[in-house]
């Protein structure tokens, strides 16, 4: 035990530097997000919340293949399909079970045709567990209401692909 | 005040009573609005130092956070577990809240302006903190719940021990000051070198200042000394079968004594309402001004060390109390002591 060590015991060193760095922090710009008013930049490979997307001339893209039900490891994918009046198959039942999935993206690789895809929206919290089961023709207003982002996305990671 | 109730016709007890009355209202109602906005700024405080917003939702920049805090408890059920000491229970946080608001009686704010300027106010000051810990340890023991009543052993224990060291510290203020009547203390600073005021310019009395601050932390159960409602260990110590206003009460009553030990750091340290400089000028500032600035500047030194120092292990926690205050502000009232006595009244006899 040297005199420094009890100098420095006696006049709180330690701890004075300790206080010195803290305020030191407290003058600094803040390292969080104001975040219902602002928001982090996302990726364009972000995986949120699902869609069906469409053609431009308003036919929806899912062909039935069943592709995004058999990769889906979460199973949260149910799809049943028939062929339409005009002879082209498609879903008569699209229902994804948001509380099973786990966002993996794999639904979105396996299709052949982009028509499900995950979109950039994360904020789709529910106060009941019935909500969060999606229907065709929920995820098909999503694909309504998020096309020009989901496209927009799409567009700027093709060149990765 | 009595005087002018006197005048309006009322007996002299009546007008004494009534007067009496209005000042504590004076006192304890603003008192709660400073508990409120001191939780704000506490969070603030914190929040910045580890670079977050903090509240910043509710009202302007936040400022209504602790009102919102406030209906959102009052608004819940009282739960009492089945298994706890109901009448205990419910006095636990009573007494809490009482005994914080209690000590306030005898804090002056300006020359003259205290409602209860008693020749012994340190000694109420000490006896009512002392009482504090039952409303923890009651409340530790009613719950008839394990973490909480292992929080009121810790609690008990520490406070106690510190209460002990901060009656040393406490008795070189007074033997400085000759007095132990508050306002008294607070005058005898004026004046250190011809231009400070405030014992803690005093080379024998500053270590004494820092001891106090740390021991009020301790006193209190601020961090670093928070063991007894440790989270990781304790779930939330004493308060952990608490619900609604009962919690609430203990908060409340948590918050203002660490107002209060705050006070009494500027009181008896700092010169309490004067300025810290004995420059006519600054007297023109309202005394109440400059102690309120003063606690508000302790109470950011609170909550600094809270937001930068981990918490003591208990071992350790006993350790300072009992192996290094204890024996060095013994040894600083026999220091001030015997320095008085050969300065001030005339050395050994």
């Amino acid at each position: 035990m040297s005199l420094g060590y009890y100098v420095k015991s006696f006049t709180l060193w330690e701890f004075v530097k300790a206080h010195a760095l803290t305020l030191k922090y407290f003058f600094k710009p803040k390292a969080t997000i104001n975040y219902p008013y602002e928001k982090n930049p996302i990726s364009p490979r972000f995986r949120g919340e699902h869609a069906l997307r469409r053609y431009p001339n308003g036919e929806e893209r899912c062909i039935a293949c069943k592709l995004c039900e058999a990769i889906c490891p979460a199973q949260a994918i149910t799809i049943e399909a028939q062929p339409r009046d005009d002879g082209s198959r498609r879903t008569t039942r699209y229902d994804i079970d948001m509380t099973k999935c786990i966002y993996c993206g794999f639904c979105q690789e396996a299709c052949p045709v982009d028509a499900i895809v995950e979109g950039p929206n994360f904020e789709f919290s529910t106060e009941t567990r019935e909500e969060l089961i999606y229907d065709k023709a929920k995820l098909l207003e999503n694909g309504d209401k998020w096309e020009r982002a989901i496209a927009a996305n799409l567009a700027a990671d093709a060149p990765y692909r | 005040m009595t005087a002018f109730f006197q005048n309006l016709g009322l007996p002299f007890e009546g007008a004494w009573l009534l007067s009496t009355i209005i000042g504590i209202l004076v006192i304890a109602l603003p008192l709660m609005l400073a508990v409120a906005m001191i939780i704000y700024a506490d969070r603030k405080i914190w929040a910045a130092m580890a670079l977050r917003r903090g509240p910043n939702v509710v009202g302007p920049f936040g400022l209504l956070q602790s009102f919102a805090d406030g209906a959102k408890v009052f608004l819940q059920e009282t739960i009492i577990p089945s298994a706890a000491n109901r009448t205990l229970f419910l006095i636990a946080p009573i007494i809490t809240f009482t005994v914080a608001l209690m000590a306030w009686a005898v804090i002056p704010f300006q020359v003259g302006v205290v409602l209860a300027n008693i020749n012994v106010g340190l000694l109420y000051i000490l006896a009512i903190s002392s009482l504090g810990v039952y409303g923890v340890v009651l409340s530790g023991w009613a719950s008839n719940s394990k973490y909480p009543f292992y929080s009121a052993i810790r609690a008990s224990a520490q406070m106690i021990s510190y209460e002990v060291s901060i009656g040393f510290i406490l008795i070189t203020v007074v033997l400085w000051a000759g007095s132990f009547n508050i306002s008294a203390i607070v005058e005898s600073q004026k004046g250190y070198y011809g231009f400070l005021n405030g014992n803690g310019f005093n080379p024998l009395l500053f270590p004494m200042a820092i001891m106090f601050l740390i021991s009020a932390m301790a006193e209190t159960a601020r961090a670093p000394f928070d063991l007894t409602e440790a989270e990781s260990e304790l779930v939330a110590g004493y308060q952990t079968e608490y619900s609604s206003m009962a919690f609430a009460l203990f908060w409340l009553g948590e918050y203002a004594n660490v107002i209060l030990m705050c006070a009494l750091n500027a009181i008896l340290f700092w010169g309490g309402y004067l300025p810290p400089i004995d420059w006519a000028p600054l007297y023109y500032v309202p005394g109440i001004i400059w102690l309120f600035a003063k606690i508000f500047f302790f109470f950011f030194v609170f909550s600094w060390v809270k937001a930068t120092v981990p918490r003591y292990r208990y071992d350790q926690l006993m350790r300072l109390g009992w192996k290094i205050f204890l024996p060095t502000s013994l040894l600083f009232v026999f220091l001030v002591s015997g320095f008085l006595m050969f300065t001030r009244y005339g050395g050994a006899q």
